[in-house]
């Protein structure tokens, strides 16, 4: 799973897909997330870290990312590369 | 300082109104042009075009009769123009007039006046009714495509068309219609303003993206930029946009103009289906409107069109910046009463 790799994204949260002219806005967790989606890191590795920083559980943060990434997908952000989601 | 030359140049569609014509944003390219210096006759054909009044923009506006005048009439005018400016070149950018340009253009070009426009070839194969044809010869994805002559045409095109599909005029206007009672309300609709043929049109669902671009007449792109409209008026006018870097629409372009060896500007616009294929929905012979956005990006295309028209060999661009956005705006300007009085009584000003 990986996040395009000419989609521009500040430091805002704010994203820009160059191939559609899109843009989006994250909040600064979705941007957290897609950082590490960007630097290459697996969904075991971000949910630890998630589960480290925030008070949550297992199951909301697997829910979250699941929707996230669905997310992503829909619109374009992700790199067709036939990976796994997780 | 520097030794550059001055062009004089007649440039239509001065109505930058809520459905603009590209005469103001091609002259703001033309003055910001960077191999020649411009001075600018406006041809005009309402009294009320904004450019007429915009004296930054346009240095004196002549009016010119509409085309359904004939080419003599406005040929007659052109020479009367001609006497008084010495015109060096003509930028026609109205759908609607450019036949009647590409007619006259050896004349002029015989009395010096430049234009650089598409051959009537060119023009004839890529209108709305002829794209089934234009897309098999040249090998792109279009709509299905069909003209009618009557409204009663509406009950037979049933075998070849599913709904919703697209009702569109032969120059412009267009709708999409949901059942047959839709499509006779456009049909009368875009008829009564824009006469016949009335386009039924398949409509492909995805995501419409434009580019305007430039064709030297040799099959080599001089520009193209792709862009994708960000907010439409109810007129289905771009109001804002943006710039994007799709590789295969820059390749499509390409090969658009080197298999047509298509000849001036032009504005693609295109659909993008779930699947990701590109079809050609129109081809509009001209510059766009929103053409600004372009010379933004790093490619001031009516400069380039100038160069080709004096011979001046401009060379392809090969960049533009990705991200850039225009966002159109409207602006009351404040006349006296003499300036509308001297352009309608005198067709001058």
């Amino acid at each position: 799973m990986k996040i395009k790799k000419n989609v521009a994204i500040s430091d805002s949260g704010f994203i820009f897909n160059p191939d559609t002219g899109e843009s989006f806005s994250v909040n600064p967790i979705g941007l957290e997330m897609l950082e590490m989606l960007r630097n290459g890191r697996e969904y075991e590795e971000i949910r630890k870290d998630i589960l480290d920083k925030y008070k949550s559980d297992k199951d909301t943060v697997e829910k979250d990312y699941h929707d996230f990434i669905t997310m992503l997908k829909q619109y374009n952000l992700i790199e067709n590369d036939g990976q796994k989601d997780d | 300082m520097t030794d550059k030359k001055t062009i004089k140049i007649a440039v239509t569609a001065l109505n930058a109104i809520d459905s603009p014509g590209p005469g103001v944003s091609v002259i703001r390219g033309l003055r910001e042009a960077e191999s020649f210096d411009v001075q600018i006759i406006g041809l005009s054909y309402e009294s009320l075009e904004p450019g007429i009044y915009m004296h930054d923009i346009v240095d004196k506006t002549y009016q010119i009769p509409y085309p359904s005048s004939g080419t003599s009439t406005l040929f007659e005018r052109l020479m009367y123009i001609h006497e008084k400016e010495k015109l060096d070149m003509i930028i026609p950018n109205f759908d609607a007039e450019l036949f009647s340009f590409m007619k006259l253009a050896p004349k002029l070009d015989k009395l010096g006046i430049k234009t650089f426009l598409p051959t009537i070839k060119q023009y004839e194969e890529r209108e709305k009714f002829n794209l089934p044809e234009f897309g098999e010869k040249y090998g792109f994805n279009v709509p299905e495509s069909k003209a009618i002559h009557n409204i009663a045409d509406l009950y037979s095109i049933g075998s070849t068309f599913d709904y919703p599909l697209v009702v569109k005029g032969k120059f412009y206007d267009a709708g999409i219609a949901y059942n047959i009672e839709q499509a006779k309300s456009y049909f009368n609709k875009i008829s009564a303003k824009w006469g016949l043929p009335i386009i039924i049109q398949e409509f492909v669902h995805g995501t419409e993206f434009n580019v305007t671009g430039l064709g030297d007449g040799k099959g080599n792109t001089i520009s193209a930029v792709p862009i994708r409209k960000q907010y439409i008026t109810d007129k289905g006018k771009a109001w804002g946009g943006i710039s994007v870097s799709d590789k295969e629409m820059l390749d499509l372009t390409d090969q658009f103009i080197s298999s047509t060896k298509w000849r001036g500007g032009f504005e693609l616009e295109l659909m993008k289906n779930k699947e990701g294929k590109f079809f050609i929905l129109e081809i509009n012979p001209r510059i766009p409107a929103w053409v600004y956005l372009a010379i933004g990006a790093g490619q001031n295309i009516p400069e380039a069109l100038v160069k080709l028209a004096m011979g001046m060999n401009p060379k392809p661009f090969s960049d533009y910046t990705v991200g850039k956005m225009f966002i159109r705006y409207s602006w009351d300007m404040i006349v006296d009463l003499e300036e509308f009085q001297q352009i309608s009584t005198y067709g001058e000003l």
